[in-house]
This record gives structure tokens, C-alpha cells and sequence, in this order.
């Protein structure tokens, strides 16, 4: 059997910290290869050990049979090793070509040869069915398309093996399936590929074989003809993982959250919170569903404080909360997490202790006198980071070093433990693995027994439905409808969330 | 491995500053010589200003010169000022290097010296422009409004507008000696004669300067006595300019300090002007000169206020006189006599210049 | 964690040694030598007592600069106007310092806070543009640098004195100048500054790693968004923020005007000490305790450079180029730490 890429035993170490214990990979000539684990179990160090970014403290790389050092990307573009990055390294104004040759542009005469890049670029272009124009600027195309420049950049140096690094996090479904069009057009061509993901449906759609990994060990190489998600799951995750959240039927009280005829605008004026109601009350989760840009943020900032409202009323326990500053709002008894946890949720340069009293640490025991007390602090983190299952070297470490699912748990945890009588979940679980989003609807629905209100917003159907116990669909910044997530189907929902279908579901609003 | 690194850099950082410290200590002047020492410091201008420190300073090398000595820290030297705050140091750092006699160049180091002549009481210093009234130091002081009278005598006598413009630098009493010297030179041969008095407010912004002399131009003055140090070279421009779009224009500058010829040249097509009418010179390098002189003689000076006037060639008119007409020439010299001889005081500031005018009447 | 800390360390030291010996190759193509040059430099600030105490009292200045800039920098603000609230901070100590007649235990603390009142005040209003009409502050400052220089040179010239250029001597009562000081180091203008500037960056640790405010001012300096979801006032301490920055520059200038000189004359142009404070920022990694060592280097240069000139006859232009050098170098620190890593991988 041959293959184009074997690493073999690859350790790689950071201080204490093993990211890569042993792990072997190997990837046959045109197969689509997934390398499948955790957030922070090690496919990017493993993947960066490939590309040359970074040196491996211990295993051997092979490269169509031949071992090789890789010292530096360079090494890795010259024996046809491409990375198509998550987040696109690309110059905005310049147009394709020019992104695509930036570093090996073609010279005639000292100047560069645009017009024969050109002809490359098309010529590849058309080969795989990617239909990029050479000469589209990168502002004027798509998120796919510029996907699409990437891989075109790593073919135009010769690539034969193709990294894609989580490359489907920032596509539409539509976009998705065509990716996956391409990527059985280029292992057609005689190309292999190794696909670094998360998510077992697109493993089961497109791969040949998967390697899983857990907390930087290798478990092992399966056909993905011969296993099924739930068992990829358990591997990954290293447990049963249920993919359908047990919940006892909810038992709602008293409201809790009361608006009525809110109206917020938008900083150019715009109506983007037009006139709504909505209700929550204890121990229920209300889903919010509806297609991004339908008022959802701005729902969520008006009920917080980061957002002046125009009109209306919002209640918390009777008590009237609108637009008071963030601060009152936090104290009168709501959790938020939000929706982008780099720009809201955490001091990303704060060590992962100190993010932890983010709203309480004006409070005792944490401040006394208007000093800060670390010792309270750091012993306040250390409880969150155990209870919650927060994986961080310590409670020192930057938050920025930390990966996207323990950031998430570490809102989760501040949030849930300042014990508050609304907990607001704006897209818990974007960009988190199967284990985590397990993790992080548990946490929800045991907030909903505790008596807890529970406010979901979220763009995934399958969360919202899965979750909820009341679903309200928003429709450009109106409640359009109020549906039981037991008695609705994923079409229905589409179509309100399109705004084709109106219905008043028998709930008061 | 690590550690053994920052060791051994270690290690060599401090060898390296004990060789250089040693060297150092090397250079330390010697306690006892013999030969006569003499350096000065100059303020921010440097001995390249064009002005009173580069008169000074030529002033200490034609001594050391004529005396035999060598430029050093046993001959002569000057140390250039960054900054107000060099000041001292510079000064101290002349003590500590056993000069005999140190010149601090210009007002702006009275205070600095005042200090340490107070703290070194047998240290000789002189201090230009400025009194400093310690018994170690030479306070040198110039005539400014006898020259500027005599150039106020040439401007009254070219002026055909009858409107004359005087450019000070800063607004204090040595610029004030200038003006109402000048002033007193115009009203004495001219009483029908205006004269426009404006400060820049600082003696190194040229386009103030220029500003200035633009305004004045246009409103129909044509003769400009500068005492602004650089801010005058924006003067000189501004003329130059207005000669080069309109060469029958008569339009003049009188400079300062220095002769300031040089600085008046304008090429039209082929043929060259000098809009300097003439300069009122201040013979820094006489002063200096002089004083250096008397102390190596035993005969220093000491908390006395010397004032270089024109009996002493400390001021006058400088050498280069081609645009000025030899009947006006005469009258000046006469004008120079009568000071000499003491038949006319010259006002220096701006209430003795009333009374002056008055006395005309 | 340890390993990193080293590397912030040996960081700077490296950008220095890389400045001088870039300095030294300057030196030698311009026909002069190094050696001479550089013992003349260290012999000019730590040769005696009197140059001991003259580097010192040069660096007082430059460490409350550097905190300042430093201050305003870990709270995510650049603050350019250093300069201009050092001006205005050293007009107003002079001014209560010539105006008053106090027992000193009243006075000097007196002329002191009200140069920190005035630098604050300074330090205000670009905070205030800032936070309220989003005014990018790096253009305020600037601007406001220029008109501390010409009001407070107005005022020297109308208020503090008649017309003159200066204004007269402070009391006694609030000067900083020690005879004891100056007589240890042989007359030099060494004064008390150095204790206070020292209590500066105390100050300046304690605030911002201590204190329930600083932890504020360093979250919205890293994040305004997420200071605004906890529920902080981040117009109110971006305000702050400028205001505590130009309370350390306007002492600075009380360093100046209380110590150094005694009073304070109409400049032609800046004192450069703000504008330096800047580089001794950069160089002291924004931190209390490495200020204060690149404020001493600094100070050791300016000092020590009066003496290159007349032992080695080198320019005093050429030790700018070497303070500019290890600015160069200190700023292309990734460089630095390029080879430093590349040199510890070797080692292993």
C-alpha cells in the first residue's frame, strides 16, 4: 500500500504540556484522509508539525516513502504539501491572481507576468471546477469563493497533499456541498487530503478513512465505511456522548422576562427590533430561532444594556430594567453569554483567573477597600475551572491561550455560578466540538430545573429543537411565531423562518 | 545551558565596562599645569549659528592662535548645549577639567553660572550679554543701540517711503537695546520717518520672520533692521524674493551680529544684487579676545560689567558698505564721533527713547 | 512561563548591545574611535560622584515620562503628549512655587500636586475627545503638545515675569535641590526628584496590578467591548486613564522646575523629555520597574554623551544616532526574539 504521507510516532511538547504523544497518521494517495478530534486535543499542532511551523520533539515524517525534515513551510510548499488555512490569509485588494502568486510571482524581463498567471490561474481553476475569475477583487467575492483562492493558491504551488483546516466552519450549507464537490474533483485528480474536523456528518459524507485523536494521543484509523457517528463520538470524546439531550418536561413559573412592543434601531437608523413581545418564565429555555440578521443581537444587546432601545418595556421580575446601564442590569439578576466570546465574553489577554470575576470583581471578597483580593480571586477560579471542567495549564494561563470550547465553559461557569434569575445563551455552542455542545446543553437545561429562565438564541435548528422548550421564531426583528419544539418539524420552522408562514401559537406574547 | 549563557554574557558586559571604566579614569585631568587654559560653552546654536556663538568662538581660536595653544582639554575648547538642561552640566564639566577662565555664550546661561561661580568661588568666568554680579565673573556686555544708532542714521537717510520696519526676536531688554537705539538713529537725521516695530517671539523661526517681512514690505517699508538672530534669515528671503520678481524695486535688510553681505546676495538673470544695506556688528570675537587676554596677564576682570561700545570696536557698522551712498557714510561718521565723545547719549529702552525724542524737538 | 520572562529581559539588553555596536560601526566609518568614544560615554555618567548624580538627576524626568507614556499604554490609549503636560505641569509648580510663601511641609507638596493637576488637566481634554466624539487621541495630544508650549511661554512672559524670558526663583519652601545631595556629588544638580519619581513608579505598579480600578483600566485597555459587558464605564475610564498619565508627566515637569532648574524660561522648542519618554517606555516593556532602568540608561546617554565630544572627540549627533540605534532595535524586538529562540533551540 502506498502512501503519501506517514508520520510516524510524532511527539511534540510545549513546557509540561504534551500536545502530541505519540500520535501516527497516514494518509494513502487519493484518499480523502479526516482527522478528527476535540478542540485542544492536537490536530493543529499535528498538522503544524506537517507544514513546518513547528518542530517535532520525537516520531519520524515520511513523504512518499522518503523521511524528510520539514524545517520550515517552505520545505513543506516544496515536497507538495498545501494548507488551506481556517482563517484566509489573503489581501483584500488585490485581485485573485495577484493573491494567488503573492510570494512566487512569474517575471518576464524583471516585471511580473500578470497575464500569464492569469492563464495558470484559469487554466487550474477550470481543471478542478472551482469557477474563481482570476480577476475578481477579494473585497467583491464570496466567503466560498475566497475558500476556493486558497485552495487555488496551494495548487498553483504544486500541491499535491492538501490540508483543509476546519474548512466548512465558515460556509453556508449550500457552500458546504459544494466544497465537497471540489474536494472529490481534486482526489479525482490524483490529489490526497487530509480534512482536520470536528463535525461526524461531513466525515460520513466525504472521507475515505478517519484518524481520531483525544488529549494528544493517537486512538486510532477507521474505515468510514465500517463505523457510524455514534462510535466516532465515543472515540473522540472518549465516552458515550447522547445526541439527543435527556430532559424531563419543563415546569414553568412565574415570568420572568417580560417585553412588550420593544423597538431598537440600529447605529444608521435602521428598525431592527421592531415592536416585539416576548415572554420567559422559570424553569423554561425559550429558543430563539431565525436566520442571522433577523434582530437577534440586538434583541440580546437591548435586554443586556449594550444596546439604548428606543421603545418599550423590559421586566425582570417585575422590575422595570430598561435600557439601565450593563452593570444594573447584570446586578438585578441576569447571565449573559454572549454571542462572540473574543469580543464580549472574556479579556482575552487577562489570565483565565482573572476573567473569571469579569462582573464581581468590584465586589467582596474579590476588592476590598478598592484593592484586589488575588487570593479570593484565584481561589474563586480554581473551583469554576474544576467544576467545569475547564482544561487550562492553570488558573495564570492567558485566556487567549485557551481553545474556543474552554473559553466557552469558562463564560459558562461565571455565568451560571453568579447564580442569576435569567440566563441569557446567545450561540453557546457556535464553533465548539460534539463533547462540548453535550457539556454546555446539559449545563442549560439543569439551569431550567433549577427554576432557572432560560433564554436560547441560537442559529441552529438542531440546538434550538433539541433544547428548547418553547421555540420563538424571529422574522425581521418580530416574534413571528411561538411553536412546541414536540409538535413542529425542521420544515415548518424553515418556512417561518423565512417569513412565508405566520402562526400564532396559542402562548401568550 | 541556558544559564551558563546569561553567565557568560553577563561576565563579559562587566570586563567590558571595567576596561572602559578603567580607560576612563585614564583620561581624568591633570591637577597641576602650567600653561594658561581658556573654553567656552555655547547654548543651543553651536559654534556654526552664524552669530554671536560662531563670533565667540572664532574669537578663542584667533587667541589661541596668536598664544601658541592647541585645541583641547589643555589649550582651548568649547562644549555645545543640547538642551536648557546642559547648561550646568557643561559648565561643570569645564571646572572639573581645570580650564582657567570658562565663557558661558549668550543670556540664557546666567542663571546656570550665577550658581556655580557661587559653588566654585575660584573658578574665572565670563558670561556674554548678561551681568552676573559674583566677584569671579566677567560680565560682557555690548552697546548694542550705539551701533544700532548708526544703522538707524543709514536707514533714515535711504528710506524714500519714509517708513522704516525694525524685527526683534524675543521682546526683552537686550532687543529692546536694539530698537530704541535704532529708533533714536532714524528720528535723529529723519523726523518725518515711521518706524515699524514687531517681535517674532523667537530667534530660530524664519517663517515668522518671512511673515513679518512680507507684511511690512507691502505695506510700502523699505528699509527692515533685523535684530532676530536666524528668525532675520526669513527677512532676507522675503527681500530676496521681492527683488527677484521686481529687480528696480529698492527694498533693503540691515543685519546683525555679524557682516551679513552673504546673506543679501540675489542672482536676477545675470546680474547680481545685495539687498544688505549694511549690518550693525557686534564684535563678540573682540570681547572674547579681550578678556581672555587680561586674565592670562593676571589682569581678570573679575565682577566687573564690561561694556564694548564703538570706542572699543565692540559695535559698529560693518565693512561692506557698497550700497550705502559716501555722503551718508559721512554723516554717519560724524553721528559715531559726537557718541564718542559723549556729545549724544544713545537711548536704551523704550522710556529714554521718549525722552530722547523729545530733547529733538 | 519563567522562560518568557527571561526573554522580556534579555530582549532589551540585546536591542542595547545591538544599538552599540551599530553605534560603534557608525563611529568607525565616520573616522572615529569607538573605544574612546564609549569610554568617554560611560566615563561622563558614572566616571564620579558628580557625573553619578548629574545621569541621576537627568534620569528623574525621564522615568515619571516614561510611566506616563507606559501608563497610558497599558490602558490601551497613546498618549503623545507627554511633552506638552510636562511644559504645563513645570509652569504650574514654578507658579506656586514663586507665588506662595508656605512652610514647606505644605508648599512642596503643594507645587507638586499642582503640576499633577495641571498635566492631568491637559491630559483631560484628549481623554474627553476620546471617549465622548471617538477623537483618536494621538492627533489631540500632538496638538495639545504645541499649545502648552506657546501658553506657557505667554504666560512666563506676561504673568511670571515682566516681559522677561524667565521667571523668577521658587521659594525655598517648595525647591526639591538638597545642598546634602549636591555636596555629596561634588555640586552637581542632583535633587530629591529621584525619590519621587522612584514612588512614581510604586505608584504606578500598585494602581494598576492592585487595585479594583486598575484591574478596570487594564481591562478596558485590552477590550473596551468586554468591559462594557461587565458592566464598566469605559468612556469614564478612558478619561481616567489619560488623566492619571498626564498627572505623571505634569510631575515630571515639577522634576524640572522644582529640582533641576528652579524656575522655568520661555523655550524656543520641546524639552524632548516627553518625546523620549516614549522610547523609555518601549524599552522598559511598559513596566514599572524596567522604566526605571531604561530611564537610566537613557539618562546615562544624555549625560554621558556631553562628554564624547571633548574627550573623543565625537559629535554629540552621533550619540543620538546611537539612542535612535537601540530605538530601531528595541522596536524590531521580534527580530530579537527571532534569534533568541533560535539560539536556545540550538542549545538543546
Amino acid at each position: 500500500m502506498e502512501y503519501v504521507i506517514e508520520m510516524l510516532n510524532i511527539r511534540k511538547v510545549f513546557g509540561n504540556f504534551v500536545a502530541n504523544d505519540n500520535i501516527t497518521l497516514q494518509v494513502k494517495k487519493g484518499e480523502i484522509h479526516a482527522l478528527l478530534g476535540e478542540n485542544g486535543a492536537g490536530k493543529s499542532t499535528l498538522m503544524n508539525v506537517l507544514f513546518g511551523l513547528y518542530q517535532p520533539d520525537g516520531g519520524e515524517i515520511r513523504v512518499k516513502g522518503q523521511p524528510v525534515k520539514i524545517a520550515n513551510p517552505n520545505v513543506a510548499n516544496d515536497l507538495g504539501i498545501g494548507m488551506v488555512h481556517q482563517h484566509f490569509m489573503l489581501v483584500d485588494t488585490f485581485t485573485v491572481t495577484e493573491n494567488i502568486i503573492l510570494g512566487s510571482e512569474p517575471t518576464k524581463a524583471g516585471k511580473m507576468d500578470i497575464a500569464r498567471a492569469e492563464a495558470e490561474v484559469r487554466e487550474l481553476s477550470e481543471r478542478y471546477g472551482l469557477a474563481v475569475d482570476p480577476t475578481a477583487k477579494i473585497s467583491d467575492i464570496s466567503v466560498g469563493m475566497q475558500q476556493r483562492v486558497e485552495i487555488l493558491k496551494t495548487l498553483y504551488r504544486g500541491a499535491d497533499i492538501l490540508i483543509f483546516d476546519e474548512p466548512t466552519a465558515v460556509l453556508t450549507p449550500q457552500e458546504i456541498q459544494e466544497l465537497i464537490q471540489i474536494m472529490r474533483a481534486l482526489v479525482r485528480e490524483g490529489k490526497s487530503i487530509i480534512l482536520i474536523t470536528h463535525k461526524l456528518k461531513e466525515i460520513m459524507e466525504v472521507c475515505d478513512r478517519v484518524t481520531v485523536i483525544r488529549r494528544g494521543k493517537g486512538i486510532g484509523t477507521l474505515n468510514v465505511a465500517e463505523t457510524n457517528p455514534n462510535e466516532l463520538a465515543a472515540l473522540m470524546v472518549g465516552r458515550e456522548v447522547h445526541f439527543k439531550t435527556d430532559k424531563k418536561p419543563a415546569q414553568p413559573g412565574k415570568e420572568v422576562l417580560e417585553i412588550q412592543d420593544l423597538v431598537v434601531k440600529d447605529a444608521r437608523g435602521v428598525t431592527v427590533v421592531d415592536h416585539l413581545n416576548l415572554t420567559v418564565r422559570a424553569g423554561e429555555i425559550v429558543g430563539i430561532a431565525g436566520v442571522d440578521g433577523n434582530g437577534q443581537t440586538e434583541l440580546v444587546e437591548a435586554i443586556t444594556g449594550l444596546m439604548k432601545a428606543e421603545s418599550g418595556s423590559i421586566k425582570l421580575n417585575g422590575k422595570d430594567i430598561f435600557n439601565l446601564p450593563p452593570r444594573k442590569i447584570t446586578e438585578a439578576g441576569i447571565g449573559h453569554i454572549p454571542q462572540d466570546r473574543h469580543k464580549h465574553g472574556l479579556v482575552l489577554d487577562f489570565p483565565i483567573g482573572e476573567n473569571m470575576v469579569l462582573q464581581t470583581y468590584y465586589q467582596e471578597p474579590y476588592s476590598k477597600r478598592g484593592i484586589l483580593n488575588f487570593k479570593a480571586i484565584y481561589e474563586k477560579a480554581r473551583q469554576l475551572i474544576a467544576e467545569f471542567d475547564v482544561r487550562t495549564p492553570d488558573e495564570y494561563t492567558q485566556a487567549r491561550a485557551l481553545s474556543g470550547g474552554n473559553q466557552q465553559k469558562a463564560i459558562i461557569g461565571r455565568e451560571v455560578d453568579r447564580n442569576p434569575d435569567l440566563l441569557i445563551a446567545a450561540q453557546p455552542t457556535r464553533g465548539l466540538d460534539v463533547g462540548a455542545i453535550e457539556f454546555i446543553h446539559k449545563r442549560l437545561i439543569e439551569q431550567r430545573d433549577q427554576g432557572k429562565a432560560v433564554l436560547l438564541v441560537s442559529f441552529e435548528l438542531d440546538e434550538v429543537m433539541n433544547v428548547s422548550d418553547r421555540i420563538a421564531v424571529i422574522y425581521e426583528g418580530k416574534i413571528v411565531a411561538i411553536v412546541d419544539p414536540k409538535e413542529t418539524t425542521e420544515q415548518e420552522l424553515g418556512l417561518l423562518m423565512a417569513g412565508s408562514k405566520q402562526k400564532e401559537a396559542g402562548v401568550s406574547s | 545551558m541556558k544559564k551558563k549563557r546569561i553567565g557568560l554574557a553577563l561576565s563579559l558586559v562587566l570586563a567590558a565596562s571595567t576596561l572602559l571604566g578603567g580607560c576612563g579614569q585614564a583620561q581624568k585631568a591633570g591637577e597641576k599645569k602650567d600653561n594658561f587654559t581658556v573654553a567656552m560653552v555655547t547654548d543651543v546654536g553651536g559654534i556654526d549659528d552664524k552669530s554671536f556663538n560662531q563670533s565667540a568662538w572664532e574669537g578663542l581660536q584667533k587667541f589661541g592662535e596668536d598664544n601658541g595653544m592647541k585645541k583641547g582639554k589643555d589649550g582651548y575648547d568649547y562644549l555645545q548645549s543640547q538642551s536648557d538642561a546642559d547648561y550646568a552640566t557643561n559648565l561643570n564639566k569645564l571646572v572639573r577639567s581645570n580650564f582657567d577662565l570658562i565663557y558661558g555664550i549668550g543670556f540664557l546661561m546666567t542663571d546656570a553660572i550665577t550658581k556655580i561661580a557661587e559653588q566654585k568661588p575660584k573658578q574665572k568666568f565670563a558670561i556674554v550679554d548678561s551681568v552676573v554680579d559674583k566677584p569671579n565673573v566677567a560680565s560682557i556686555t555690548f552697546k548694542e543701540h550705539e551701533g544700532s544708532f548708526l544703522v538707524g542714521v543709514v536707514a533714515g537717510l535711504t528710506t524714500k517711503t519714509n517708513k522704516i520696519g525694525f524685527v526683534g526676536g524675543m521682546e526683552i531688554p537686550l532687543i529692546e537695546k536694539f530698537e530704541s537705539g535704532f529708533r533714536a538713529g532714524v528720528k535723529a537725521v529723519n523726523p518725518k520717518a515711521t518706524v515699524e516695530v514687531q517681535y517674532a517671539g523667537a530667534f530660530d523661526q524664519a517663517d515668522k520672520g518671512k511673515a513679518i517681512a512680507s507684511s511690512m514690505y507691502a505695506s510700502g517699508i523699505d528699509v527692515i533692521y533685523h535684530a532676530a538672530g536666524a528668525t532675520g534669515n526669513g527677512v532676507f528671503s522675503e527681500a530676496k524674493d521681492l527683488k527677484t520678481k521686481d529687480p528696480s524695486r529698492e527694498l533693503w535688510v540691515i543685519g546683525v551680529d555679524k557682516d551679513q553681505a552673504p546673506e543679501g546676495e540675489v542672482k536676477v538673470g545675470d546680474k547680481t544684487y545685495n539687498v544688505t544695506l549694511t549690518s550693525m556688528v557686534k564684535r563678540v570675537d573682540v570681547a572674547v579676545y579681550d578678556v581672555a587676554k587680561k586674565a592670562k596677564e593676571g589682569q581678570f576682570p573679575g565682577g566687573k560689567v564690561l561694556e564694548y561700545g564703538l570706542p572699543e570696536n565692540g559695535v559698529g557698522i560693518a565693512p561692506t558698505q557698497d550700497n550705502i551712498k559716501p555722503e551718508i557714510l559721512k554723516i554717519v561718521d560724524e553721528w559715531k564721533q559726537k557718541i564718542i565723545k559723549g556729545e549724544v547719549k544713545v537711548p536704551t529702552t523704550r522710556d529714554e527713547y521718549k525722552q530722547f525724542e523729545a530733547s529733538l524737538k | 512561563m519563567s522562560s518568557n520572562r527571561l526573554t522580556n529581559f534579555l530582549v532589551p539588553v540585546f536591542a542595547v548591545l545591538l544599538g552599540m555596536i551599530a553605534g560603534s560601526i557608525v563611529m568607525l566609518v565616520s573616522g572615529y574611535d569607538p573605544i574612546a568614544g564609549y569610554s568617554a560615554l560611560i566615563y561622563g555618567a558614572f566616571g564620579d560622584s558628580y557625573y553619578i548624580g548629574e545621569t541621576i538627576r537627568q534620569t528623574t524626568p525621564y522615568i515619571l515620562a516614561g510611566l506616563a507614556v507606559a501608563f497610558a499604554f497599558r490602558t490601551g490609549l497613546f498618549n503623545i503628549g507627554v511633552e506638552g503636560q510636562l511644559i504645563v505641569g513645570w509652569l504650574a509648580a514654578v507658579w506656586v512655587g514663586v507665588s506662595f510663601d508656605l512652610p514647606k511641609v505644605i508648599h512642596l507638596p503643594l507645587a507638586i500636586l499642582a503640576a499633577a493637576a495641571a498635566g492631568a488637566l491637559w491630559a483631560f481634554i484628549p481623554g474627553f475627545l476620546k471617549a465622548r466624539f471617538k477623537v483618536h487621541e494621538v492627533i489631540i495630544t500632538i496638538m495639545m503638545n504645541y499649545i502648552a508650549l506657546h501658553v506657557s511661554n505667554a504666560v512666563i512672559r506676561s504673568v511670571l515675569s515682566d516681559k522677561g524670558f524667565k521667571s523668577a526663583k521658587i521659594h525655598e519652601s517648595a525647591s526639591l535641590q538638597s545642598e546634602f545631595l549636591q555636596s555629596i556629588t561634588d555640586y552637581s544638580t542632583l535633587h530629591y526628584g529621584i525619590i519621587i519619581a522612584l514612588i512614581g513608579a510604586v505608584v504606578m505598579w500598585f494602581l494598576l496590578e492592585k487595585t479594583t480600578k486598575g484591574y478596570e483600566l487594564r481591562a478596558v485597555g485590552f477590550n473596551q467591548h468586554a468591559s462594557q459587558y461587565a458592566g464598566m464605564n469605559v468612556p469614564r475610564n478612558i478619561i481616567l486613564a489619560m488623566v492619571i498619565s498626564g498627572a505623571f508627566a505634569g510631575v515630571a515637569g515639577a522634576m524640572e522646575g522644582l529640582g533641576t532648574f528652579g524656575n522655568i524660561s520661555v523655550k524656543a522648542g520641546f524639552t524632548g523629555v516627553g518625546f523620549d519618554g516614549i522610547a523609555v517606555a518601549l524599552l522598559g516593556s511598559n513596566n514599572a520597574f524596567g522604566i526605571i532602568l531604561s530611564a537610566f540608561l537613557f539618562g546615562a546617554l544624555k549625560v554621558g554623551a556631553l562628554e564624547m565630544p571633548s574627550s573623543a572627540d565625537v559629535p554629540t549627533e552621533l550619540v543620538d544616532i546611537v539612542i535612535a540605534l537601540i530605538i530601531f532595535f528595541v522596536a524590531s524586538s521580534y527580530l530579537i526574539r527571532l534569534l533568541l529562540s533560535r539560539f536556545q533551540k540550538e542549545g538543546k
